[in-house]
């Protein structure tokens, strides 16, 4: 286990570098003079200087990396030269949004996929596992953005109900009931996407799970079916559901990111697009370099916690 | 490229119950079969084909429902919504054939050999394509894309195609690895075949099966993964049409023209869901469960 754990945290530390180096280069992607496409031509010297002392431009590439990385690790992003503020402090109040939406989300999905997927599997080609199945093999192909397009073309503009639409979006600080409200399309939308691959990975478990001579053991001991369900069949059936979330973690972010861009919810996704197209680099990269660290590190806990349901994976 | 959307169908596609004998491929696939034939067909002869000019603006039909005149309608620019959705394949075909084919270039030759010759140059490889497998691919592609300007079709492309190589690359050396272990392919070497011989005719015709599913699949989750893009104004620059952009373009008028993204979206969804089915029914009737990732 602890050499499992060693292994997995040099490996995490190996994607970090490469994430940062990788985001460090982004910068050098952009044409042309990097201080004039940044800051735009009539930058003043102040601010073109500020920029070569925090990204080390007058130095060779390899040193760049070392000025820049040193200044990130001390919490120093950079400032955005449209909005003035620090790209870092921008990024702290973006990111409790993003994480709010991701929660509710994954709750939702969760509290629907797990019972589903129980009763589905308990009858296999039954009409509730033939209506599920069926309908999350077609859910598949319908991506977020159509679902949450759709989803607000007939609930909030055809139905007209109340604080769904675009730029509805409430703090939660001001209001808790109202920015749950303007979050719960969002998150249902989010959970649709999260159901349909939790459900599929779960029910196919079970019923293999089901199959094994410990089931039939239960069984013959008299044990009820639900106890069945929940502590002999659920428990090895977690491991998929659990590797399933963890590998669902970068879409899930990707997927709030599109609803964050069509409902005005000013989480990450909705930022780094207005980022984007306004130009302002320092602060798209600095969202691309914590996003990217953030999943990785879900990734790496998803890993460790699957580790503890079934410690047989890091014996292999 | 571990964090695409429908990752998971893949990776469960492969760990499924086991059917006893070779499934019918049935009469809906050959539906899906010719619809994604028709698309094929539509996006190359769009500029043959007696209709509208996509890029035409009628100012005096803004935002009409369908009729005979316009099938789909028009959008707020008074351009024909069916000759746009017709047009708009173009991009997304070419970006699931493109990228995919970037993908499995370098993937399956790569994932064959690794798989075949193990020893350290497998060891390495399969360590590096892990260590990318954790890279989040989808804030990667926005992240190149957003730097990399001006963005061209053919830049969208390089970039999903290479966030894909990881992907195909360990389904393709797993799938290789269960037959490479097999016992006709040691008689083979003990026959004294070459390696490229062992590779092409041996290992290739067996694990073919699992990649064209895969292929299809991979197509449909780069497709989707386009269309993500083209919504947040990240893919081929407007007025050319995709699905994904008219998606876009519809959604701060949904109010007054509902048509306009109803039909990208059915389009989008139709083709993606034609090309899952396509897939799911071909490794059913292939029997493709062995192999576990």
């Amino acid at each position: 286990m602890l050499r499992y754990v060693l292994r997995r945290i040099v490996m995490l530390i190996a994607i970090c570098f490469i994430i940062s180096v990788g985001s460090f280069y982004l910068i050098h992607l952009l044409p042309g003079n990097i201080t004039t496409v940044i800051e735009g031509p009539g930058a003043s010297p102040e601010n073109q200087a500020k920029l070569y002392k925090l990204l080390g431009l007058n130095k060779p590439i390899y040193q760049q990396y070392f000025v820049w990385i040193g200044n990130v690790l001390r919490g120093n992003l950079g400032t955005s030269f449209i909005s003035q503020t620090s790209v870092a402090s921008t990024i702290r109040a973006a990111l409790p949004i993003d994480l709010e939406i991701m929660f509710l989300s994954q709750i939702l999905a969760f509290a629907t996929a797990i019972p589903i997927a129980m009763r589905s599997a308990r009858k296999p080609d039954g009409w509730l596992d033939r209506t599920f199945s069926a309908g999350s093999f077609t859910l598949l192909s319908v991506p977020t953005f159509i679902v949450i397009v759709l989803m607000v073309l007939f609930i909030s503009v055809k139905l007209g109900v109340p604080h769904t639409g675009p730029s509805s979006y409430v703090s939660f600080s001001q209001d808790w009931i109202g920015n749950l409200e303007s979050l719960a399309l969002p998150a249902v939308a989010l959970a649709i996407g999260s159901f349909v691959v939790y459900y599929r990975v779960l029910r196919s478990d079970l019923i293999a799970t089901l199959q094994e001579e410990f089931i039939t053991m239960a069984r013959s001991k008299g044990l009820s079916q639900r106890r069945i369900m929940w502590r002999h069949a659920f428990r090895p059936s977690s491991v998929a559901l659990l590797g399933a979330a963890g590998v669902n973690i970068g879409g899930l972010l990707a997927s709030g990111f599109v609803v964050q861009y069509l409902l005005n919810i000013p989480g990450l996704g909705y930022t780094l697009i207005s980022a984007i197209n306004m130009s302002d680099y320092l602060l798209v990269q600095g969202i691309v370099l914590v996003v990217s660290v953030g999943v990785v590190l879900i990734n790496f806990i998803f890993d460790f916690i699957i580790n503890i349901v079934d410690p047989r994976i890091s014996r292999e | 490229m571990s964090n695409f959307p429908q990752f998971n169908v893949l990776e469960e596609a492969i760990l499924v119950e086991k059917p006893e004998k070779k499934e019918p491929l049935g009469v809906l696939f050959w539906i899906c079969v010719g619809w994604i034939g028709l698309n094929i067909v539509g996006a190359i002869f769009a500029n043959v084909l007696p209709i509208e000019n996509p890029l035409f603006q009628n100012y005096s039909l803004v935002n009409a429902g369908p009729s005979l005149h316009h099938l789909f309608g028009t959008d707020d620019l008074g351009r024909d919504i069916f000759s746009r959705v017709v047009y708009g394949s173009r991009v997304s075909l070419s970006v699931g054939a493109g990228a995919m084919l970037i993908g499995f270039g370098v993937g399956a030759p790569l994932g064959m050999l690794a798989a075949f010759r193990r020893g350290r140059f497998d060891a390495i490889l399969t360590n590096v394509m892990y260590v990318l497998l954790a890279f989040p691919a989808i804030i990667a592609t926005i992240a190149i894309l957003s730097f990399w300007t001006p963005r061209t079709l053919f830049k969208i492309i390089v970039v999903i195609g290479i966030a894909s190589v990881p992907l195909v690359y360990r389904v393709i050396r797993t799938a290789t690895l269960s037959v490479a272990t097999k016992d006709f392919i040691v008689a083979a070497k003990v026959q004294g075949a070459t390696d490229r011989r062992i590779l092409l005719r041996e290992l290739m015709p067996n694990i073919a099966p699992i990649a064209i599913s895969f292929l299809l699949i991979g197509v449909a989750t780069v497709i989707a993964l386009e269309g993500a893009l083209a919504f947040l104004g990240l893919s081929v620059n407007p007025p050319t049409p995709s699905w994904g952009n008219m998606i876009n373009e519809s959604r701060t008028i949904l109010q007054m023209n509902p048509w306009l993204v109803i039909f990208p979206s059915a389009a989008l969804c139709l083709f993606l869901l034609c090309l899952n089915f396509i897939g799911d029914r071909l490794r059913h009737h292939f029997d493709v469960t062995e192999v576990k990732l």
